[in-house]
C-alpha cells in the first residue's frame, strides 16, 4: 500500500501558493472541502485562480476567499447566492469566466483522463463561443474547448483509507470525483478516514490513484443552502 | 390568465409515460407536482441524482442530497447518484426525453436567453446551455409579458443567448406556442384570454390558424 495519509490540514495544503490554480469540488454547498478552504482563509494565500461550479455564499464556502479578496479569478458556471461576488465581478476587481455546468465539469474530466481537448455543442451560438473553434459533427455545430491546468484539486468525500481510496455520498460527489485526479496534486479530504482493507474495492469511486494526499476533516457543518421539507399530514 | 401553479400544470400535461425529465429553477421545479401519478417518469437533476422524489419531511433533510436549486430533495426507489460529468453526458448524448426551463426571452426562431443581463444582472448559465444545446425536446415556462408590459416572446433576442434554435414549445400566463419554420403558432389560450390580446403581448409573428381553444389546466 502507497500511503496518502497525512494528519492535518496544514500538511494537506503543504506547497499551496499565491497566484496557483486550484479546484475545489462541490456543488453549491453541498460536498465543498470545508476544512482546506477554512486553513485557506488562515493562509491568506493570494491571487489565486479557483474552478469551482459555484462561489459559496457570502459567509461560507469559497465565499470566504472572495471576503479576504483572496481570489483573482473565479471559473463558475453559477454564482447567483454570492452577493459579494456579484458586487466584485460587476465592479470589475474580479476576473470571472462563466463556464456552462456540463463543459466545467468535462473541462476538468478530460484533465483527469489525459485528454487536451474536446468538442461541445453547449455555447455554441452564444458569447461562450467567442475565440473558440468550432467544427460540424453529424450535422451539428460544436465548439473546442480545452481541458483545465490546475495545480491543486481538493476534493471532499465521505470515506477514504490511506490508499487515498474514496466514496462520496448522495449528490455531494458531483463535482468532487470529476476533479480527483485533475490536477498536478490532488487533495483529500474525508469525512472517516478508514484503515486501509475496510473498505469494499467493489464500492471504491475514485481509486487512491488520483489522490496524493488525504485527510480526515476536523469537523463539518454541511450547511444547507435552501432548507426545503414538506409536512408530515 | 395563469398563475404559476397553473403554468406548471398546463406543462405537466406534456410529461409522457416512460420519460426522463430535466427541471429547471423556478415554475419548472413546480410541474414535478402535477405529473400523473398512473405514468412512470423518473426526475434528473444535474448536480447528479435521477430518481428524485418529493421534499424531506422536516428533520429528515441531508445536506448530501439536493437538487440543483440546492433544495433538499429526497430519492425514490430505483433512484442512483453520479457526478457532474456523467450527469452532463447524459444529457448530452440525448437520454434525458424532455428539458422544462425558465427563460428571459424566447425568439420565433427558437433562440432562448436566460442568462445575463449586461451590467445588472450576472448569475451564470449554469447547466442551462448545456441542456439547451443538446436537448431535443424543450419547452419553456415564462411570462409573456414583463412588469412594463413588453412583450418577451420576441422576433430576435435582445439579451445575450444561451442557445440558438433550440426551443419547441412555450407555455406562458396567457398562451401554449409552438416553434415553427414560419413563427411562433398560436396552440391554446389560457382559460379567458382572447386571442387579440395574445397578439397585443407578443411581438414576435404568432401564426393563428382557425379557433384557437381554451387550454385545459388539470
Amino acid at each position: 500500500m502507497i500511503n496518502k495519509k497525512v494528519n492535518t490540514v496544514q500538511e494537506a495544503l503543504q506547497g499551496v501558493q499565491d497566484g496557483m490554480t486550484i479546484m475545489l469540488g462541490g456543488f453549491g454547498l453541498c460536498g465543498i472541502p470545508e476544512n482546506a478552504i477554512a486553513e485557506l482563509v488562515i493562509k491568506e494565500t493570494k491571487e489565486l485562480t479557483c474552478i469551482s461550479n459555484n462561489a459559496g455564499v457570502d459567509d461560507f464556502g469559497l465565499g470566504l476567499l472572495l471576503q479576504k479578496r483572496q481570489i483573482k479569478k473565479m471559473i463558475s458556471s453559477y454564482v447567483g447566492e454570492n452577493a459579494e461576488f456579484e458586487r466584485q465581478m460587476l465592479s470589475g476587481e474580479l476576473d470571472v469566466e462563466l463556464t456552462p455546468q456540463g463543459t466545467l465539469a468535462e473541462k476538468c474530466r478530460a484533465a483527469q483522463a489525459g485528454i487536451p481537448a474536446f468538442f461541445t455543442p453547449a455555447g455554441y451560438g452564444t458569447e461562450v463561443a467567442e475565440g473558440k473553434e468550432v467544427r460540424e459533427f453529424n450535422g451539428k455545430m460544436h465548439i473546442m474547448e480545452l481541458a483545465y491546468k490546475a495545480d491543486f484539486a481538493i476534493v471532499k468525500a465521505w470515506k477514504g483509507d490511506a490508499a487515498g481510496n474514496l466514496i462520496f455520498k448522495g449528490t455531494a460527489r458531483n463535482f468532487n470525483a470529476c476533479m480527483a485526479g485533475a490536477a498536478k496534486i490532488t487533495v483529500a479530504e474525508v469525512e472517516e478516514l478508514l484503515p486501509v482493507g475496510s473498505l469494499d474495492p467493489n464500492e471504491i469511486h475514485i481509486p487512491g490513484i488520483m489522490v496524493q494526499r488525504i485527510f480526515q476533516g476536523k469537523t463539518f457543518e454541511k450547511r444547507i443552502e435552501q432548507r426545503t421539507v414538506r409536512q408530515k399530514q | 390568465m395563469l398563475g404559476k401553479e397553473e403554468i406548471a400544470k398546463r406543462i405537466a400535461k406534456e410529461v409522457k409515460d416512460g420519460y426522463y425529465v430535466n427541471l429547471g429553477i423556478g415554475i419548472p421545479t413546480l410541474v414535478a407536482n402535477y405529473v400523473r401519478t398512473d405514468i412512470a417518469v423518473e426526475f434528473q437533476s444535474e448536480n447528479g441524482v435521477l430518481g428524485m422524489g418529493p421534499f424531506p419531511f422536516e428533520g429528515e433533510e441531508d445536506a448530501d442530497i439536493i437538487n440543483a436549486g440546492k433544495q433538499t430533495i429526497t430519492t425514490l426507489a430505483g433512484a442512483s447518484f453520479f457526478d457532474s460529468a456523467l450527469s452532463f453526458g447524459m444529457i448530452r448524448s440525448q437520454k434525458v426525453d424532455l428539458t422544462i426551463l425558465g427563460a428571459m426571452e424566447v425568439a420565433e426562431n427558437g433562440d432562448i436567453a436566460n442568462w445575463k443581463i449586461p451590467g445588472k444582472m450576472v448569475k451564470g448559465m449554469g447547466g442551462a446551455m448545456d441542456l439547451v444545446a443538446s436537448a431535443e425536446n424543450i419547452i419553456v415556462a415564462m411570462m409573456h409579458v414583463n412588469k412594463k408590459g413588453e412583450s418577451k416572446i420576441l422576433k430576435k433576442c435582445s439579451l445575450p443567448l444561451t442557445g440558438v434554435g433550440c426551443v419547441k414549445k412555450v407555455v406562458t400566463e396567457l398562451a401554449v406556442l409552438e416553434v415553427t419554420p414560419k413563427g411562433f403558432k398560436l396552440l391554446e389560450r389560457a382559460p379567458g384570454v382572447t386571442v387579440e390580446h395574445i397578439i397585443a403581448s407578443t411581438e414576435a409573428t404568432l401564426i393563428i390558424e382557425g379557433n384557437i381553444p381554451e387550454m385545459v389546466i388539470d
